[in-house]
């Protein structure tokens, strides 16, 4: 509990990571329970109030955002999308950060054959185009949740991979490794106990900026027919609808745009500040300094 | 110059304090010093007495915050440097006043030649630029002493040692021809015999230019030979100020004489050592042809490709209870044998028999056996405990590794017992490593080592990035242990003069080769190979000494 409690008073020393935690909580809030109240406005077409500005009150407060071009209310697909859009994009970037990872500890630690296979398998992701992979994979499984997030995770792997790999490239040759092997350390503890710490944060912060990449990828997903389809949707393929309007009704593309926008950053600001909570010569920058 | 009696730096009053979440950290207090041209004056501290902060606020080098300077003032022929612009500022720092660094690797950016640094220098500054900053940089190259400066001038860093990259860092802080030099710590990093060239250097381009100049270091000796007046600073404070040969002959503060105590040649007399007691000649650890080549550079046909012998045909004993000292400069290859005793990397051929078993051929369960028996202490306790584990959890890691040592209920007590064991209490078993200092970290690193009941400890430079006074603490305690204990060690440092109360036999190596071995009191009074007695003279004699003679 007193970890707890230390992590609150850090966070709430840095006034922009505290402000990020608290948009993000409301966000997530928001995914949650917000569908409950919606009910079917987000999904009812309604083309008397198609392409309806924003900031008019009078059609109610779902309305505040303006519709879109089948005169849906923005604020209320903004919530109904957020579920599909934070869950898949959430579950793929956990995906390919544990598993890239995980691949990359194992590559950058052992100069066994496997470390050789498992960096041509990320060489042969990363220069297969993603958009033909996921077509393959969609075409031959079917387009479903837990497809798309597999392709998702698996084009995203090679970023983590790398990384993770050169970082322990460095870390193994530290003295307090040695150390662990000297006292016959196993090859897991140290690398689970001794390196990973030092490498999780570096992927922590990977991981923010991905989220805003995979969303988008997922958007040009649902565009060819692959991702999710209406008549669910996320706010990428909101964004993707509302691009033909741009002239005409620019609040169908800008709200979605700026919710992406909005959580990514937010997950930038944590990310920051969770980094220099783990190293204690960062520490003090979120620590109230007494004079 | 000598317009007036202002002195060229005057420090007047500095106070600096790191800011923190507790209390803010007081890193130097009320410090006034000042420096005359032509003179050198030598600020002789161990690790946080604060004598690099007095040194990054002259160049203002210190990060504000997490710093912030309290009061005090820095004038530069009479000019407060604190209040100046920071264009004023740039406009000083390297033209007049100008800086060496310990790490000259670090400093010199590996992705360009030497001339192309140099030629920096002096564009930045806009003082010469092509062929004349060439030819300027050439003259400079020979002036500090790299031989065949022309052909070597479009190297890069890395193709030098580390005794030119050091005399390279020199040549680039004298180019402007500065009129203070301030030098941090600059020989530490190298081995002694290179350390007396450079601070011959440094001597002699201070009287030639008539510089001021700042010497920063911990090393006694080095303080001795270089500087013409001394403060001593301790805690953040100057306890002591003074000519140098005042200061060493009669210190008048206590410190200064607790750290003239510490100094390893103080006692010349053999009597007051710290051996063990060698009762039974009963073998422990015996090595046989020990080899080690390293193949650099395999050509691709397989022809030209080179070897690095890095131990060669090395053999050895060590008896129950004995200390032996393995001593030799950086690339001897002291350190590969210890490597290759602990099974850190594969020997090219050789035996090395623990009570009689061949080390290299243990397997399995039998390896895990050995690496109870022996453990190792590490050169830099800075990097030899994971920064992010508790002490707890560092001291108790070879039982998680070796569960039939310990039952988990007892390891709180087993990990306070050691900590008092090596002079520090149980409270501090839930810090990290970062809250402690060097000596404390390595106090940690030897209750590590001795938490699987081993036999023989390998201390690789344990005490080398140790300050003096803490370097007889640890050496010590590690004396009292092997008494209580009945340990046996294998000490590798490339400091002579450490192991000399302390070892019982020394092994001399050089270029991977053992070139002498034998008792410690016979290898200081007539040392057989001549660079046996290279090492032993090599260590700086004072100013005032080398002037007499």
């Amino acid at each position: 509990m007193p970890r707890i409690a230390t992590a609150f008073r850090l966070l709430a020393n840095d006034r922009l990571a505290l402000g990020a935690g608290v948009v993000l909580a409301v966000i997530f809030l928001l995914a949650l329970v917000g569908p409950f109240f919606v009910s079917d406005l987000a999904t009812r077409p309604d083309l008397l109030k198609r392409n309806a500005p924003p900031l008019v009150l009078e059609n109610g407060f779902f309305h505040l955002l303006g519709t879109d071009t089948l005169g849906r209310p923005i604020l209320a697909r903004l919530i109904v999308g957020a579920q599909f859009t934070l869950g898949i994009a959430t579950a793929a970037v956990l995906c390919s950060m544990t598993i890239g990872g995980f691949l990359g500890l194992i590559a950058g630690f052992s100069d066994r054959w496997y470390s050789q296979v498992i960096l041509r398998l990320a060489d042969i992701i990363m220069s297969f185009p993603s958009l033909l992979m996921a077509l393959i994979v969609l075409y031959t499984l079917g387009a479903s949740l837990t497809n798309v997030i597999i392709v998702l995770a698996i084009t995203r792997i090679p970023v983590y991979l790398r990384t993770t790999r050169a970082e322990v490239l460095e870390l193994r040759e530290r003295m307090f490794v040695s150390a662990a092997r000297s006292m016959g350390a196993s090859a897991p503890r140290i690398l689970f106990r001794h390196i990973s710490p030092l490498v999780v944060p570096t992927l922590a912060t990977i991981a923010a900026i991905d989220f805003a990449t995979v969303i988008l990828a997922e958007s040009s997903l649902s565009f060819l027919g692959l991702g999710i389809q209406p008549p669910q949707f996320t706010w990428g393929a909101m964004v993707a609808a509302g691009r033909g309007y741009l002239s005409s009704a620019w609040w169908v593309a800008f709200w979605p745009g700026l919710m992406i926008v909005i959580t990514t950053l937010s997950l930038n600001l944590l990310s920051r500040w969770a980094r220099m909570v783990a190293d204690p010569q960062q520490r003090w920058r979120v620590q109230s300094l007494r004079r | 110059m000598t317009t007036s009696n202002v002195p060229l730096l005057s420090v007047e009053d500095l106070s600096v304090d790191f800011l923190s979440e507790a209390e803010p950290v007081r890193a130097t207090r009320s410090v006034s010093f000042s420096v005359e041209a032509g003179e050198t004056l030598v600020v002789l501290g161990e690790s946080g007495s604060g004598k690099s902060v007095s040194a990054n606020a002259i160049m203002g080098l210190i990060d504000t915050p997490p710093g912030l300077i309290r009061s005090g003032r820095l004038c530069f022929k009479g000019r407060d440097l604190t209040t100046m612009s920071r264009a004023e500022r740039r406009e000083l720092n390297g033209r007049k006043i100008a800086m060496i660094f310990q790490d000259p690797l670090a400093h010199l950016n590996p992705v360009y030649s030497i001339g192309w640094q140099f030629a920096e220098v002096f564009s930045e500054h806009g003082v010469a630029q092509g062929r004349e900053a060439r030819e300027r940089s050439i003259k400079i190259l020979e002036r500090v002493g790299i031989e065949d400066a022309r052909a070597r001038i479009d190297q890069y860093p890395h193709q030098f040692s580390g005794g030119q990259r050091q005399r390279i860092m020199i040549g680039m802080a004298i180019a402007l021809e500065p009129e203070l030099l301030i030098a941090d710590e600059p020989t530490t990093a190298l081995d002694v015999s290179v350390q007396a060239q450079i601070l011959e250097l440094l001597k002699s381009l201070q009287q030639e230019e008539g510089m001021g100049m700042i010497l920063i270091t911990h090393n006694l000796e080095v303080a001795a030979s270089v500087g013409d007046r001394i403060v001593v600073m301790n805690s953040g404070e100057i306890v002591e100020a003074g000519g140098a040969r005042s200061v060493f002959e009669h210190p008048s503060h206590a410190y200064t004489r607790q750290l003239l105590a510490a100094l390893p040649h103080a006692g010349e007399a053999d009597s007051d050592n710290r051996r063990g007691s060698v009762s039974a000649d009963k073998p422990l650890l015996v090595v046989e042809g020990l080899n080690k080549e390293y193949v650099i550079a395999p050509s691709l046909f397989g022809r030209s490709a080179k070897v690095l012998h890095a131990v060669k045909d090395a053999s050895f004993a060590v008896r129950v209870g004995e200390t032996v000292g393995i001593v030799g400069e950086s690339g001897s290859g002291k350190s590969t044998v210890a490597r290759l005793l602990m099974r850190l990397t594969e020997p090219t051929s050789g035996k090395a028999l623990l009570r009689g078993r061949n080390i290299f051929e243990l397997q399995g369960s039998e390896l895990q056996d050995m690496r109870r028996r022996v453990q190792m202490v590490f050169q830099d306790p800075f990097g030899s405990l994971n920064p992010r584990m508790s002490v707890f959890d560092i001291i108790a890691e070879p039982w998680q590794i070796h569960s039939d040592i310990l039952p988990r209920a007892k390891w709180n007590d087993r990990v306070s017992e050691l900590l008092a064991l090596v002079g520090m209490n149980a409270g501090h078993a839930d810090r990290y490593p970062h809250q402690f200092s060097g000596g404390q970290r390595q106090r940690i690193a030897i209750a590590r080592a001795l938490a699987s009941d081993p036999e023989l400890l390998i201390c690789d430079e344990a005490v080398s990035a140790l300050d003096v006074s803490i370097q007889a603490q640890v050496i010590d305690l590690l004396a009292d242990l092997r008494e209580r204990l009945g340990l046996s060690y294998i000490f590798i440092t490339h400091d002579l003069p450490i192991v000399r109360h302390f070892a019982d036999r020394i092994l001399v190596m050089k270029s991977g080769e053992i070139v002498e071995e034998n008792d410690t009191s016979s290898l200081f009074v007539s040392p057989r190979h001549q660079y046996t007695r290279m090492l032993l003279s090599a260590s700086p004699k004072p100013k005032w000494i080398e002037a007499a003679e």
